[in-house]
């Protein structure tokens, strides 16, 4: 009887808690901050079209070639190996039963804690001629010089794919595992009723059904090896970034920077549009039920077992433990070297500029969060997912992005003051921290805005219905219940964001303002100095700070079954 | 039909405006039209029901009401002071409307006592207290004061929810599905408790919900809703007794529908037999109609001259719901007291005793 009424009236939850219909100070304001977070993509490909073609047409005929080539081997070779290691590992952990599992299930993230570029310094002392690897080699075979052997060259491309790899992994592993966690049992259990074995059940249902959280995974990976300077810049593998960066400040054309710049941004939306596509994917294959079941697991024994650990620990020792050890050895033997005045100052740099960073990103995020809320609709929806598109853009674009408009600002205030009051402004913006610190909330807005908005969804709107109804007005209701309620997402929020910010280096390098060092730039200017001793206790320490949001997941991994969601939000 | 008109007519002539008038208005859902031209007026101290299937627009009037959904047309006046128009919102937290929600919204960080006190932010600390104090003893609530939600049961958080809602002294109260989440048993004593307790305190009150029984418990009148427009706006007795469309007598209650001819104006043949209307009944004599059949008009008489099988039983307590097929493969549903022990199959005499024919023209069932 009422199918017919409940057909022709579709029932959809809430739309908008605001009470104001129309545009309000919540909705400009959202539209303003989704602008304010697209207008360095926008001075790019302006600035880029609106500059003399000159650098461009030497650009193309000398070094662009060669930048896109090894930014395409590189994202390739990456790509394979993220691909490889995290489903393999994210298969045996769900699918297997074999000693250590549990343990794997969480200690398989911990890489995720090592910024790409101090697992090249690590690896690069670890590995180089006079290293304890090499020279182990020449003690036990009694050679004498590099002639009369041959090890890999480590500072290579080769080099660069092997290591991004082995700390970009998890974003795969975390994707993959609760894909394969959340496919049904009984898909599961037909295929093996109906004949196939676990190899063939592997490859025709569980690969196929995960393919979009796996590609998911991948095209995160790849962001962040698009982003990636220290290790290329390291290695010397002239990447866009690389070359972006040499363009600018080597040849000191920022007009060159930003037509490389904008090169890059077409990587960077196929890699959007990969993932965007995927998810949407994704969330038709992965329908989670509310019931609990375990999985069906094979259990391995014997070589089997040794196999699926080996395959195991592999990524865990080389991604983590190995550098970590490398790292902890010279930070002990260099202390005194580094623990100086100046390395406290960089710390203090690196701590107060992520956690005003972060703490920013979190009233943003907040403010658009809740006038999505408030409102609903369309626009703002869109202006949501503007406002998150930074964590796509490599740091090095959002840094030629930023400082062209800033130093324009600054350029035309300065004129101004100087005409009619006659005194000089200077670099208000873009000589100060505060282009890093707008180029850090462009970057990590994503990952606030998403912890947020989860976060809210879990408050019921007729919370908001009584706040309003007992006579508070919408910002009032949002302090007073609203966040009490998601205090624990907006911690998190905060959390992942400053250690994100801490970690930065190309956006930070070529944004700070003249003679300022963070825990990263100071890193990095020791590490291209060959003076990887002095740089230890600095990329330890960034590594500590990284560890705790995985430590953090971690724990969440090995309480409940599932982990939703994806590393980047 | 139209609530505004048929409401007024049953009030005395004395100019009492009313609290609550809902005029003409229209609203959207998600850009499909989900209220159409819709009124309705509520007097100071009345309770009303909006009662209709999931996604006929009665949560829609209630959050126009509130304040947090603008209307297309029409206009919204609580108080004599517009709140609603095109071009008109007042926000929600100037409205002094108290709402109670399905989950009861409570505040889970805030304990009773500071729930209750939510709402009381503009009156001095000792008012507050007090009104506050007051509140948890009208309520029974006061050994509970410093508890927290989640350690109360369903129906304690139900009349914290209610006391929040009344505190500020609201000038009226919306209830949306407000004993939803309630088991069944506590559902109907909640609803008797909460209908006395407005009475008591002469509370202005519009409720809607799916439930015909909340609705009956709480309403004194009830606005029937079909695809965004009321259908009937009446008393429970009338809703069940005199329903004034089909859709009405299907929503409201059970029974069947059975096939007939007018043979005088207020009488009717049916293959149970002739049945006949206290009032004159609208069509020609010979039109074809369908008569609805309550179960409560099927009664059991060994010498009924209606035969039957029992086809299907539900044992409801003190009655048994029987269903019937008769010879000519009519099929009934009655409902008899529960000493009337029959099984599937037995065979039965029954007869009909409708007091208020129900008759609508034939083919109007929406099938």
């Amino acid at each position: 009887m009422n199918a017919r009424v409940s057909s022709t009236l579709k029932f959809i939850p809430s739309m908008g808690l605001s009470g104001a219909t129309r545009v309000s100070g919540w909705m400009l304001g959202s539209l303003l901050l989704a602008l304010l977070a697209l207008m360095p993509v926008g001075a790019v490909v302006f600035f880029a079209i609106d500059s003399s073609g000159d650098i461009w047409g030497h650009l193309v005929r000398t070094s662009l070639f060669s930048y896109v080539s090894n930014t395409f081997w590189l994202l390739l070779g990456v790509g394979v190996s993220v691909f490889l290691t995290g489903v393999s590992t994210a298969w045996l952990v769900t699918m297997c039963r074999f000693p250590g599992r549990r343990v794997f299930e969480w200690l398989l993230l911990f890489p995720l804690a090592i910024p790409a570029y101090v697992i090249a310094y690590a690896y690069t002392d670890f590995l180089e001629y006079a290293g304890p690897v090499q020279g182990l080699l020449r003690t036990l075979f009694g050679w004498q010089s590099a002639r009369e052997y041959f090890f890999p060259e480590i500072r290579s491309l080769g080099g660069a794919m092997v290591f991004m790899g082995l700390v970009l992994y998890p974003y795969v592993y975390l994707l993959a595992r609760s894909a394969f966690l959340e496919q049904s049992v009984n898909v599961l259990e037909v295929s093996r009723v109906l004949g196939r074995g676990p190899w063939r059940t592997f490859s025709t249902v569980s690969l196929p059904a995960a393919r979009p959280a796996i590609v998911v995974g991948v095209s995160l990976a790849l962001m962040e090896t698009l982003n990636d300077y220290g290790t290329v810049d390291f290695f010397a593998v002239y990447t866009m970034t690389a070359g972006l960066v040499d363009v600018w400040l080597g040849m000191g054309s920022l007009a060159g920077g930003a037509q490389i710049a904008t090169t890059m941004l077409v990587f960077v939306i196929l890699l959007i549009t990969l993932e965007r596509i995927s998810r949407r994917h994704q969330k038709v294959y992965q329908q989670s039920s509310s019931r609990f079941r375990p999985l069906p697991a094979y259990t391995l024994s014997g070589p089997r077992a040794g196999l699926a650990v080996t395959i195991c620990a592999l990524p865990v020792l080389a991604g983590f433990v190995i550098p970590v050890l490398v790292l902890g050895r010279l930070a002990i033997v260099y202390f005194e070297e580094s623990w100086t005045p100046a390395f406290r100052t960089y710390a203090f740099n690196s701590f107060a500029l992520s956690a005003s960073a972060a703490l920013l990103a979190l009233l943003v995020a907040l403010f658009i969060a809740y006038s999505r809320r408030l409102h609903g609709g369309r626009v703002l929806a869109l202006a949501t997912r503007i406002a998150s598109l930074g964590y796509a853009v490599p740091g090095a674009v959002l840094a030629v992005g930023i400082l062209v408009p800033f130093a324009a600002f600054d350029n035309t205030l300065d004129a101004l003051l100087r005409e009619y009051v006659g005194v000089s402004s200077g670099l208000l913006l873009s000589g100060t921290v505060a282009a890093i610190l707008f180029a850090y909330i462009v970057r990590f807005l994503a990952v606030a805005l998403g912890q947020v908005e989860t976060s809210l969804e879990k408050v019921s709107p007729s919370m908001d219905m009584a706040a309003r109804t007992l006579g508070y007005r919408a910002g009032q209701a949002l302090v007073r219940y609203h966040l009490p309620l998601i205090r624990g997402g907006m911690l998190t929020a905060v959390m992942i964001v400053f250690v994100d910010c801490m970690k930065e280096l190309p956006a930070t390098l070529l944004l700070r303002p003249f003679n300022f060092e963070t825990l990263a730039t100071h890193v990095y200017q020791f590490a291209s100095d060959e003076m990887l001793g002095e740089a230890a206790l600095g990329s330890l320490t960034i590594v500590l700070v990284g560890l705790v949001p995985v430590v953090l997941l971690s724990r969440m991994i090995s309480r409940s079954r599932l982990i939703l969601g994806d590393p980047a939000r | 039909m139209a609530p505004m008109q048929s409401h007024q007519s049953d009030r005395s002539p004395v100019a009492t405006r009313p609290l609550l008038e809902v005029r003409n208005i229209s609203c959207n859902y998600e850009l499909e039209r989900a209220v159409f031209d819709l009124s309705l007026t509520v007097n100071r101290g009345e309770q009303v029901c909006l009662l209709g299937p999931s996604g006929c627009g009665k949560t829609t009037v209630l959050r126009a009401i509130a304040g947090f959904h603008p209307v297309l047309t029409g206009g919204i006046f609580i108080n004599d002071q517009q709140v609603s128009a095109v071009d008109v919102m007042v926000p929600p937290e100037a409205r002094r409307v108290g709402m109670v929600f399905q989950d009861h919204a409570l505040f889970p960080h805030l304990s009773v006592q500071n729930n209750i006190a939510s709402g009381l932010h503009q009156v001095s600390a000792r008012d507050r207290k007090e009104a506050v104090a007051d509140m948890l003893e009208r309520m029974g609530l006061t050994r509970h004061a410093k508890r927290y939600p989640h350690e109360l049961s369903g129906g304690q958080q139900q009349r914290v929810a209610l006391a929040r809602a009344l505190a500020p002294r609201p000038l009226l109260l919306l209830m949306d599905e407000p004993f939803s989440n309630l088991d069944q048993e506590l559902r109907e004593r909640m609803g008797q408790e909460v209908s006395d307790m407005l009475k008591e305190n002469d509370i202005t009150c519009v409720m809607v919900t799916h439930d015909q029984n909340d609705a009956f418990a709480l309403g004194d009148k009830v606005g029937v809703m079909e695809d965004g427009a009321i259908v009937q706006w009446d008393t429970p007795y009338n809703l069940y007794h005199r329903p004034q469309n089909h859709f009405v007598a299907d929503f409201i209650g059970s029974g069947v529908f059975l096939e007939g001819a007018l043979y005088s104006v207020n009488g009717v043949t049916t293959a149970l037999g002739d049945l006949s209307s206290e009032t004159a009944l609208d069509w020609i004599v010979g039109s074809q109609v369908e008569v609805l059949i309550r179960p409560d008009d099927v009664i059991y008489d060994p010498q009924g001259p209606v035969k039957a099988q029992v086809i299907r039983r539900a044992f409801k307590g003190a009655e048994i719901m029987y269903t019937l097929r008769t010879s000519s493969q009519i099929t009934l549903l009655a409902l008899f007291p529960s000493h009337t022990n029959f099984e599937i199959g037995d065979e039965v005499s029954v007869r009909l005793e409708v007091d208020h024919l129900v008759v609508f023209p034939k083919g109007s069932i929406p099938e």
